[in-house]
């Protein structure tokens, strides 16, 4: 490991903004309205561009500006907008539906973070110290965005938790240190998802139902009858 | 994309299996109409089929740092092409249909010919890729392919289905790429930084020397993830709605051919984890994933009032079945497994060939309002009894012979395991001889009217299957033994 000890000002700052990213998708997980859930979802992509300017510069690693470059303008500006767009013409800016409570879901999420802590910190002894603890936080973003995908009903939310899940996908590939191509090449599928997210779903959902709550499509669950 | 990393290609055929249907997909999305494109898909598909022969046959490239061709993925990729090659005939006559009864809209069209070749290019492209973050980002393209092919009726349930599809989908993407990271992760180490911790030859042959404990929870996370794709229960909850509501020639590649995708990425890294010999041993996991399957979807057969549904949840049976043997590992439980994995391909697309027309003629998917085919439709019936027949595991077929195997094997070795084994097996028949009575037998219900499409495919895979049955060709069985040794 180059450069980067344990209390140096690099390694403190990349671990700042790891933890960062897990505060903000706990924030998420008790998000009742739509907008706010959206705002937050730009700032964990904000900060994922700071943390991943940040390792490209202490790993001297040039080509991971550009990864850093998507997560600011594609993840924290243009993907917001346009869902707040789409939520706004659909009128659905009221309060979430969520299958379960907030007490419950956070004290679920601050489960998942412990485990994951455990579990990294353990198996990786012989990894340098930078990388142990973006793959630890990085395995609890993973965890809270499925545990938002989870709890919300809501087509939109799921999208939310979707997106900071690959957040947190994108901490661990920049934080393994070297890793080739598939930077570049998972952006280029984050990017995709949320296309196809968007444009298909979202307005197929809303040319059949007028409504993008997943949860009146439960009622055509399971088999036909 | 291709562009990256042409020049690495070594031969032709390589080339051409990866190629063409890149080129027809991009040529299919241009093309209006119907008879063209749909003729166009079925020659691009012949073409990709006769690169994989040619694979067969010719020398191979030295696996390079995106792309090998080895002994193991020459009978995916064999069987890949093939399979899509039959489904394309197929789906050459079923959305003429489709489109005769409006369900289809020629711009739909356009999109469902162009998306059966991207997923043909992608599930081709994650065989023969020789790096897991490549094979990663194939699994993920022929993944949303087929996501989108499920959601292209935008009825309620084809809507929803292609949803759950995606978040399912998705999430078991996610944790494959968090294993596959895991795994780079525990090569830098030894291999140091860059391409090469990450091509898989590379790090097959110095996996000895990989952190046990990382390579531990990798596995674990890739298991789950490509798990996801493979359909093992308890992560299994996309398929039959999947099956169930797309356009059938998509049910037969995504039984057929989609989930071996899965279990080829799977199957990859349970080689990896053999060559470091203070990892954990992947074959309990597997085998207990592989029972809790079998056992489950058992059950879970009886309660079908969809037909697809019925084949859909068989599929989860199968698979379990195979994970199960691969997981039990060892030369004659590999066999086992790979060949039975080729029996299912085949018997199974045949089966939803002819559940497609079935459905089409019959106008329903409820198993209860269709009656009597074998009396209807003496053709398409009796196909679809020596399908089930298959299929359910009687001899002579080739599923029998396999079956046969894998728990004669397991008897030898793990007689304890083969209780649960043999009770899921016999659970399942249970349950497709009971469907199979009233669908085939009895008085006919709805349209009599004649099937226009060929039954061609559907006859060609029951005739192999039934082949495979009765004798194994010597190569043939050669190749396999070797490839099970392969496999550990």
């Amino acid at each position: 490991m180059s450069g980067l000890e344990m209390g140096s000002l690099g390694f403190d700052t990349a671990h700042l903004l790891a933890g960062g990213l897990v505060l903000v998708s706990f924030m998420m997980l008790y998000q009742h309205r739509l907008y706010a859930l959206l705002n937050l979802y730009a700032l964990h992509a904000l900060l994922l561009a700071t943390s991943v300017a940040w390792q490209a510069f202490t790993q001297a690693a040039p080509h991971l500006y550009v990864t850093a470059l998507i997560a600011l303008i594609f993840k924290a500006l243009i993907i917001p907008v346009a869902l707040h767009r789409i939520v706004e013409r659909l009128g659905i800016h009221r309060d979430i539906e969520t299958a379960v409570g907030v007490g419950a879901t956070m004290l679920v999420g601050m489960g998942l973070v412990a485990l994951s802590l455990v579990l990294m910190l353990r198996v990786t002894p012989g990894a340098d110290p930078l990388a142990r603890e973006d793959l630890a936080f990085a395995l609890s973003v993973v965890l809270l965005g499925l545990l938002v995908m989870v709890t919300r009903r809501n087509a939109v939310s799921q999208v939310v938790g979707f997106m900071s899940l690959e957040n947190g996908l994108v901490l661990a590939a920049t934080g393994a240190k070297g890793m080739p191509l598939v930077v570049e090449i998972s952006v280029a599928f984050s990017v995709l998802i949320a296309f196809i997210v968007i444009g298909v779903f979202l307005f197929r959902i809303r040319e059949r139902f007028d409504t993008v709550d997943v949860g009146a499509l439960d009622d055509f669950r399971g088999e036909r009858r | 994309m291709s562009g990256l990393f042409l020049e690495s290609l070594a031969t032709d055929a390589v080339t051409a299996v990866l190629l063409v249907p890149a080129a027809a997909a991009a040529l299919l999305a241009l093309l209006p109409g119907y008879r063209l494109p749909a003729r166009l898909n079925v020659l691009a598909s012949l073409l990709t089929l006769l690169a994989a022969l040619a694979l067969l046959g010719g020398e191979r490239p030295a696996p390079g740092p995106y792309l090998q061709v080895d002994d193991l993925n020459i009978v995916f990729i064999v069987l890949n092409c093939f399979v899509g090659f039959t489904t394309s005939i197929f789906s050459a006559g079923y959305i003429g249909h489709e489109l005769e009864t409006g369900r289809l809209t020629p711009t739909y069209l356009r999109f469902y010919h162009a998306m059966f070749q991207v997923m043909m290019f992608g599930m081709n492209l994650a065989f023969v890729s020789n790096n897991i973050g490549l094979m990663w980002v194939a699994v993920e393209l022929a993944t949303l392919s087929t996501v989108l092919m499920v959601g292209i009726y935008r009825t309620h349930e084809a809507l929803e289905a292609a949803w759950k599809y995606f978040i399912l989908g998705s999430v078991g993407i996610a944790l494959a790429l968090f294993g596959t990271i895991l795994v780079y992760m525990a090569a830098r180490p030894v291999l140091g930084e860059g391409q090469d911790a990450m091509v898989w030859t590379v790090l097959v042959s110095r996996a000895a020397g990989f952190d046990p404990a990382l390579l531990d929870v990798a596995f674990v996370f890739l298991l789950l993830g490509y798990g996801t794709k493979v359909g093992l229960a308890p992560l299994h909850a996309w398929l039959p709605d999947a099956h169930a509501e797309g356009p059938t020639p998509i049910s037969a590649v995504l039984s057929g051919l989609l989930l071996n995708v899965a279990l080829y990425a799977v199957l990859r890294f349970k080689i990896l984890l053999a060559a470091s010999p203070e990892a954990i041993a992947p074959g309990p996991l597997m085998v207990t994933m592989g029972l809790t399957s079998l056992i489950f979807a058992g059950f879970m057969l009886y309660r079908r009032r969809d037909i697809k549904r019925l084949f859909a949840y068989s599929s989860i049976e199968h698979m379990g079945i195979i994970v199960f043997a691969f997981g039990m590992g060892g030369p004659l439980a590999n066999f086992a497994g790979l060949l039975h994995m080729v029996m299912h391909s085949l018997t199974k697309s045949a089966i939803f060939y002819a559940v497609g027309h079935v459905a089409q003629v019959k106008g329903t998917q409820k198993i209860a309002e269709i009656r009597g085919l074998t009396e209807s439709h003496p053709g398409l019936g009796w196909g679809l009894v020596i399908g089930v027949a298959a299929i359910a595991g009687l001899p002579p077929l080739g599923v029998f012979m396999s079956e046969f195997l894998v728990v004669s094997s397991t008897f030898a070795r793990e007689p304890l395991l083969a209780i649960p084994l043999v009770a899921g097996l016999l659970i399942a028949f249970g349950a497709l001889t009971l469907r199979i009575g009233s669908l085939a037998f009895g008085e006919p219900s709805g349209s009599r009217a004649a099937v226009g499409a060929s039954p061609l495919p559907m006859y060609a895979h029951l005739a192999l299957v039934l082949v495979a049955g009765l004798y194994l060709p010597p190569p043939l069985v050669a190749w396999f033994q070797h490839v099970a040794g392969l496999l550990g």
